[in-house]
């Protein structure tokens, strides 16, 4: 029911058939037409075009990135590119002690020792609020505060949905794709830190090389979105391993760009094809 | 200007990353962002020129009018500044927000142009204690995404050099007041020379070092920012801190000696692609704003 019947722009007549206007159709002169640009879907008789340029329009399930805004009464306020700020309750979150700890008054008061406004967060979509506001939980240790790496913001409509949007990239960093358009990039953490969860953050100076490889990706990222690739870790990959021959700080000339993502889109219809 | 939020962790990486010489992007501590120019983009004005670099932009137009010229310097004409931060760049600047930014930035362009080199401004003159051409350098913040004060003092420079101001002739009627007459070639015009104009270069303060072109993520990590205005034989014109934080005197010497040698650096590629513009003429393609 959720096939993609391809693409439409504003103005453009969907179908002449009668059908039920959704969102981002309009009845012109009794044609249903695209109001928005995007992907045309169809469930039985409702025509909705989904539009690919949108704020973050989460559903349950999704993992996104998130910068804490705000530290309210036993919530923290999230801003994750949505049209409002996500919350995160205070009894959605890993505290130290153990999972079925009770929340007393004084964990109320340090909320801010654990969480504070500018710190980013992973998380998971746990609900959507009535109003469209997503509540979020960190209630597994893969999720919780993120410590030294690079956030790239881009468009949520790039990101594509995988079974799992944690990778450790074989060319030594590690990922984040979060499907609200946010990516984090960090340096892979050791065998030891795993197991520390979300608590404790490292201010060790991250090692010369591991930079490089992250600045490189954070590069590739910022020309796969330019010229609207989907990302995810394949085609990230590929960028990367097509970026190598140039220097990381030439990768932004937009002759650079084009030479790079035509090889990445050209690696990936042959692995396709 | 516009602010972000960066967490404690993020401040630290890019705090190291400086120090080692490898910022976020992969630039050098003294490497510019792309930056792209274009002139004459404003029809109706007499010169203009658009910047780009990175997610900055800035419109500046310069509209020569004649006027009465200052009464403790009459034999020469004088420039006028105005920035503009438009809502566009970033909602912080809707309504009267943008006044106080607008204010700073046009008071330094006053200082950085308030001198006898950089501008010739003795051939603004056109009849000696009546009559001299006064440019109204207009700059228009499109966007903002840090490193203000370098992309508009390019775009002023390259403005500059598209200026064209007609050509006037004094003549003398009967009652012996003077007349104007503008030529009626609409190509006879004279061009202002641009060699000696500064361009400003910012220096931001990140931990024991310093960075020009700063992001915003890497301005949220710095305390204080060195402003300084370099010609092209590398004569400092002006130079201002702004920000919260101090600076050592060590670190004032060493910063405006990085300043010099970058922003000295700056216009000789700058006067060649400018150039290369001019020399396409005709055949020049116009990108304008959609582009």
């Amino acid at each position: 029911a959720d096939s993609g019947e391809g693409r439409g722009h504003p103005g453009q007549v969907t179908s002449l058939s009668q059908g039920y206007m959704g969102h981002g159709t309009y009845v012109d002169e009794d044609k249903l037409t695209a109001s928005v640009a995007g992907e045309v879907q169809r469930v039985d008789k409702l025509i909705c075009v989904r539009p690919l340029k949108t704020r973050f329009n989460g559903e349950v399930g999704d993992v996104v990135v998130g910068r804490i805004t705000e530290v309210q009464q036993k919530r923290w306020k999230v801003e994750t590119n949505s049209r409002l700020d996500s919350v995160l309750l205070l009894s959605s979150v890993n505290l130290p002690g153990g999972e079925l700890r009770r929340r007393s008054a004084e964990d109320e008061l340090t909320m801010r020792e654990y969480l504070q406004e500018g710190d980013l967060i992973s998380a998971e979509v746990q609900s959507v609020f009535s109003d469209g506001a997503l509540s979020l939980h960190t209630r597994s240790l893969k999720y919780g505060k993120l410590g030294q790496g690079v956030l790239v913001q881009l468009s949520p409509s790039l990101i594509k949905r995988q079974k799992t949007h944690f990778h450790n990239l074989p060319c030594g960093a590690s990922i984040i794709l979060g499907n609200n358009g946010f990516v984090w990039l960090y340096p892979t953490p050791g065998q030891q830190e795993e197991e520390a969860g979300g608590f404790y953050t490292s201010l060790e100076p991250v090692s010369l090389s591991d930079r490089e490889v992250i600045s490189r990706l954070r590069n590739c990222l910022l020309a796969l979105s330019a010229h609207k690739v989907l990302l995810y870790d394949t085609s990230v990959l590929y960028c990367y391993e097509s970026s190598l021959q140039h220097q990381v700080k030439d990768i932004l000339k937009p002759e650079v760009m084009e030479e790079i993502v035509m090889l990445t889109q050209q690696k990936l219809l042959e692995q396709e094809g | 200007m516009a602010t972000v939020q960066v967490s404690e962790a993020e401040k630290v990486y890019i705090l190291h990353g400086i120090r080692d010489d490898l910022r976020v992007d992969g630039r050098g501590c003294e490497d510019y962002r792309h930056m792209e120019i274009e002139t004459d983009v404003v029809s109706n004005t007499d010169g203009s020129a658009k910047v780009t670099l990175g997610h900055t932009a800035v419109l500046v137009g310069i509209k020569a009018e004649i006027g009465k010229p200052r009464p403790l310097v009459p034999n020469e004409g004088y420039l006028e500044f105005f920035v503009d931060c438009s809502a566009n760049a970033t909602p912080e600047f809707e309504g009267r927000g943008g006044e106080e930014l607008g204010t700073e930035l046009s008071n330094t362009l006053y200082k950085v142009f308030n001198n006898k080199h950089s501008v010739d401004l003795k051939s603004l003159c056109i009849c000696p204690g009546e009559h001299c051409w006064v440019l109204y350098v207009d700059v228009l913040l499109l966007q903002c995404d840090g490193n203000l004060y370098d992309a508009i003092s390019v775009a002023i420079k390259a403005a500059l050099f598209n200026t064209k101001i007609p050509r006037v002739h004094i003549s003398t009627d009967e009652e012996g007041g003077k007349e104007i007459e503008l030529s009626d070639d609409p190509y006879d015009c004279m061009r202002l020379n641009v060699e000696n104009v500064p361009c400003i270069v910012t220096l931001c303060k990140v931990g024991h070092r310093h960075v020009v072109d700063a992001t915003l993520q890497e301005k949220a990590c710095s305390v204080a920012s060195l402003i300084i205005s370099v010609t092209h034989k590398g004569t400092v014109t002006c130079t201002r801190k702004v920000g919260g934080g101090s600076l050592d005197p060590e670190s004032i010497f060493e910063m405006t000696e990085a300043g010099k040698r970058v922003g000295k650096a700056l216009h000789a590629p700058l006067m060649k692609v400018l150039q290369q513009e001019e020399h396409l003429g005709k055949k020049k393609q116009k990108v304008g704003f959609l582009g």
